[in-house]
């Protein structure tokens, strides 16, 4: 099986350390671009499952027992950037394979 | 014709009727213990919820929903194959063929029965009760019926002085009504509380504006004259009143075993064995429908203990043992009502053979407390607590654990006078004390927890349950599990977070002694890891603080929590909230316009704040940016309502208008503010000036509060609303202007430097070693020989101050991230607004899906 790129926006369009958010084929996907990390930029969904808006893009972003977690503005629950696991509690949200090349941020499509 | 359902399965059927607190609990006990295996389950709920949390019923009128209070959401259920029905009504037990028969005519058949039907509140037969506006306090349908009608009127009674008719009446309070309570008895909460204690307890809430009546039979309810209904009382007086609410007692649910004929108490009450079984083996009753030894028991613990002996005794075989049996609950009490603290424990009537008493009672501070003793004085047998439950939990524990009294026991309920510690230390708790009654967790589970693992409050929550019932034992559980730590050798540490092992004082002087300009510099040097939501903020405030950089600057943005990183407050649906500054909340008629025009152009929701100043809510990601830029092209400056900072500096008009102002207090509010604007802070600060001593601008609730003087101005400081308000303590009296802007300048920047991440103004001072003394010391004395350079740090702050949202304005790069989505135009379909009293609002859950529904 081969996997679907899309490309999404430019680097230039992400904010380093911090979140935005983006409308791939109709659902909505909170970009993280984090340098200091292996993978450089995360795509999880934008929808906060606890606070119930779609805020997660604009949440800190934090790096936690080694993990990089998104906490959420609106309860603080940490949103797991690798995998969208929540810490607190049994909920997870979307989470999207992402890559930079070049000038280009790519998200692998389920 | 009746059909019979059946099932394709041999195990035996267990049904459970009454969904409530006990009902839930026991199935939650039953799948525990793996019963779900030995059992096909069924429970039946005449509500038309799932079982909820009735002793938080209250804070349904205070802004929780009903999903907030449900116990579970049925996915529990799902997950263990136990079958639920709602709104439904079991109406006949046919006990020989061991069969319910169900109000949709169904029959169904059982192996055991559990009756779980709790109880229905008693409304005493006085003629005219059932008139229209009279209500119960017992289910959210109850709530949701109070709410609507207290909406259209202004009076409103509760019929009762106990636990819940007080609750009751603050509910009242709270929905804007003038509330009263009418009590037959001598006096309030006559269960819990002594003739003293009731009197002092009454007191108190008439101190709050609540009418109290004791003593008093109400005769009939007929038409009222001023009000919708007029309350006659048995000495010939009257009450009018829009509203009543009787909460006399409760009454046991035992309609099914009367049908049945299983045995019940001569006052109602289907009596139980310690296996809480009826008369009938098969059939167990638990919660306040059960007669136990001739009690009902209204609270919730010993529902919970019940609860757990039947699921024993039903999983016996399955279990292979017998589990806990009942044997009696404790009914001790703690409560706050209308904001008094109340306690009871034990034999709080002094009713025990030979027992002797102590009684402390405080006339100015309003506090009563007694003790009852055993006759050799070694045992605590009961206690009564009136306007402080400080004294509580020791108390409890020395009844609950037979623990032996100290000699001077009477220390136990007396003041602490050399601010040592009376009571008792968890140390000397025994292992087998009750830590938590709800859900009887005792001291040793708690450290078989801590033992195996759970290393925090909320991890030692989540395994045991501790301190999730009613909540009253949460303060007991901190020391119990930070005891616990301790003896393990665990450090509690006072580390800001794990990537820092230094407190927030400790970084402020790092950063300002060092030079240090950012964070990533800061935690080269003295961090590890990469940062987290706790240090990023409190750093980048203190970077602020020191330096007064523009927080958007490119290495900073990633510091900053939601409301600082886009300049505005954030909303429960994403959107955000936009406060312009009003200096001392003075406005010309155009710039009040132009706040309206924007407002109408963009369809915001406006409201005046507590502050005097003006919220717009409502508006978009996107849409701030342009709405700053015509607010500002009007003259207007960011409020800085969403950082840690100096919001606002209310005021009166003072000399110029008013005709008891001695003093220019709208001149010097908008000059302080002016001065302080913009200074982040660790916790936000307010500010109010008064033009005299009436004090109409509240100064004293305030972190600063400047009130005018024949002689000047009279400072004080520390102060706060909000949840736990205090009084500012009088610092300096009858300053001059200069010497008043010198003195806050100080004691300003004197807490911007040492205080702890998020601690209030008032937190702060109660933590310095000498408190008020000490404060004056440095600031007016100059002790430390620090003034001059605290005041050389905040005219930096005040000469460098810059209006954060023109700077984004004029910044490309910090507007890029305004954007709602980086790659599409549109907006979040999920920002959903109605409009209520002329005004837009954010759509509820459930007008979100009915506006959904009707688009599709």
């Amino acid at each position: 099986m081969t996997i679907q790129w899309k490309m999404v926006c430019k680097q230039s369009d992400l904010v380093s350390g911090a979140g935005v958010a983006a409308m791939v084929n109709g659902e909505q996907v909170a970009l993280f671009y984090v340098p200091e990390s292996e993978k450089k930029v995360y795509a999880i969904g934008n929808w906060d499952p606890v606070g119930k808006a779609n805020v997660l893009s604009r949440g800190l972003v934090a790096h936690l027992k080694n993990e990089w977690v998104v906490a959420s503005p609106l309860y603080k629950q940490h949103f797991v950037l690798a995998s969208g696991q929540c810490l607190e509690e049994e909920v997870k949200v979307p989470y999207w394979e992402a890559k930079l090349e070049g000038d280009a941020v790519y998200i692998a499509l389920h | 014709m009746t059909s019979t359902v059946s099932f394709l399965t041999t195990k035996p059927h267990l049904v459970v009727i009454g969904n409530g607190m006990v009902g839930h609990h026991f199935i939650e006990q039953i799948i525990a213990q793996g019963g779900h295996e030995a059992f096909h389950i069924t429970v039946f709920g005449e509500e038309p919820y799932l079982a909820y949390d009735r002793v938080h019923l209250s804070e349904y009128f205070t802004g929780k929903g009903a999903a907030d209070l449900a116990m579970t959401d049925g996915s529990l259920y799902d997950r263990h194959g136990v079958r639920y029905f709602t709104n439904s009504l079991v109406t006949e037990i046919d006990r020989d063929a061991q069969q319910l028969l169900l109000q949709n005519g169904k029959r169904l058949p059982y192996d055991k029965l559990v009756l779980a039907t709790g109880s229905y509140p008693f409304v005493p037969p006085i003629p005219g009760h059932q008139r229209e506006n009279t209500f119960v306090y017992r289910t959210l349908d109850d709530l949701d019926a109070i709410r609507a009608c207290a909406q259209q009127v202004t009076r409103g009674t509760v019929v009762g002085g106990g636990l819940l008719g007080l609750e009751a009446a603050n509910a009242l309070k709270n929905l804007g009504l003038e509330t009263s309570v009418v009590e037959f008895a001598p006096r309030l909460m006559p269960v819990q509380l002594d003739e003293k204690g009731g009197a002092v307890l009454k007191e108190m809430i008439e101190g709050l504006g609540v009418k109290v009546y004791t003593d008093t039979a109400t005769k009939d309810i007929v038409e009222g004259e001023s009000a919708f209904h007029r309350m006659n009382f048995a000495d010939g007086s009257h009450l009018e009143t829009d509203l009543i609410l009787f909460s006399a007692g409760i009454r046991p649910q035992d309609a099914l075993a009367h049908q049945s004929g299983l045995t019940v108490g001569e006052r109602g009450g289907i009596s139980v064995n310690n296996h809480c079984q009826t008369s009938d083996e098969s059939i167990y009753a638990i919660g306040e429908c059960a007669l136990w030894n001739n009690r009902i028991f209204g609270l919730v613990a010993p529902g919970y203990a019940m609860a757990k002996s039947a699921a024993g005794h039903l999983l016996a075989d399955f279990l292979g043992q017998v589990g806990v049996t009942f044997t009696g609950a404790d009914m001790s009490t703690k409560l706050k009502l209308l904001g008094c603290d109340v306690g009871s424990v034990g034999d709080a009537h002094a009713q025990s053979q030979g027992c002797k008493v102590f009684v402390y009672q405080d006339e100015i501070s309003q506090s009563y407390r007694k003790m009852v003793v055993s006759e050799d004085g070694k045992k605590l047998l009961g206690a009564v607590l009136v306007g402080d439950n400080s004294y509580y939990d020791t108390l409890l524990q020395y009844y609950l654990n037979g623990i032996d009294l100290p000699a001077q026991a009477q220390a136990l309920i007396l003041p602490a006078m050399d601010g040592a510690p009376v009571g008792l230390g968890v140390d000397a708790l025994p292992a087998t004390a009750s830590i938590c009654s709800c859900h009887n967790v005792s001291k040793q589970d708690i450290s078989d927890a801590v033992c195996n693992g759970a290393l925090s409050v909320g991890d030692v929550k989540g395994v045991t349950k501790a301190a999730t019932g009613c909540g009253g034992c949460a303060a007991l559980l901190k020391k119990v599990v930070d005891n616990e730590l301790l003896a393990l050798g665990v450090e509690v540490s006072t580390d800001i977070c794990e990537h820092f092992a230094y407190t927030r004082q400790d970084l402020y002087n790092l950063i300002k002694v060092e030079g240090i300009k950012s964070f990533a510099t800061l935690l080269q040097k003295y961090g590890k890891g990469h940062g987290c939501e706790i240090c990023k903020p409190a750093v980048g405030s203190i970077l602020a603080s020191v330096w007064n950089d523009y927080v958007l600057k490119k290495e900073h943005i990633s510091l900053q929590d939601t409301n600082d990183r886009f300049l505005a407050n954030m909303q429960k649906d994403g959107t955000y909230s936009i406060v312009p500054r009003i200096p001392g909340g003075e406005i010309t008629p155009d710039r009040l316009i132009v706040l309206g025009k924007v407002a109408k152009e963009y369809g915001l929701y406006t409201k005046v704040t507590g502050g005097q100043r003006i919220d717009l809510f409502g508006a978009t990601l996107s849409q701030l940016p342009e709405i700053w830029q015509k607010l500002i092209a009007a003259g207007f400056e960011t409020g800085q309502a969403y950082g840690k900072s100096l919001r606002t500096v209310k005021s009166c008009v003072g000399s110029t208008w008013c005709r008891y102002g001695v003093n220019d207090s709208m001149k010097m509010a908008i000059d302080l503010e002016n001065r302080y604007k913009g200074l982040r802070s660790p916790h936000k600060i307010k500010f109010a000036v008064s033009g005299c001593t009436r004090e109409c601008a509240e100064a004293q609730s305030k972190d600063i509060g400047v009130i005018a003087t024949e002689g000047g101005w009279n400072l004080y400081v520390c102060g706060n609303g909000g949840m736990k308000p205090r009084h500012g303590d009088l610092f300096a009296k009858d300053l001059d202007d200069e010497t008043l802007v010198k003195y806050i300048d100080r004691v300003l920047m004197f807490y911007t430097k040492t205080a702890d991440r998020l601690q209030r103004t008032s937190v702060w001072m109660d933590g310095l070693e000498g408190g008020l003394d000490y404060l004056k010391d440095v600031v007016i004395n100059d002790k430390l020989g620090l003034c001059a350079e605290l005041e050389a740090s905040m005219q930096h702050v005040v000469e460098t101050f810059q209006c954060e949202w023109k700077t984004t304005l004029e910044d490309p790069d910090a507007l890029k991230t305004f954007r709602q989505f980086v790659n599409y135009e549109g907006s979040d379909n999920n920002v959903v607004f109605v409009e209520e009293r002329n005004q837009m609002r954010p759509a509820t859950d459930v007008e979100k899906q009915q506006l959904i529904a009707k688009v599709g």
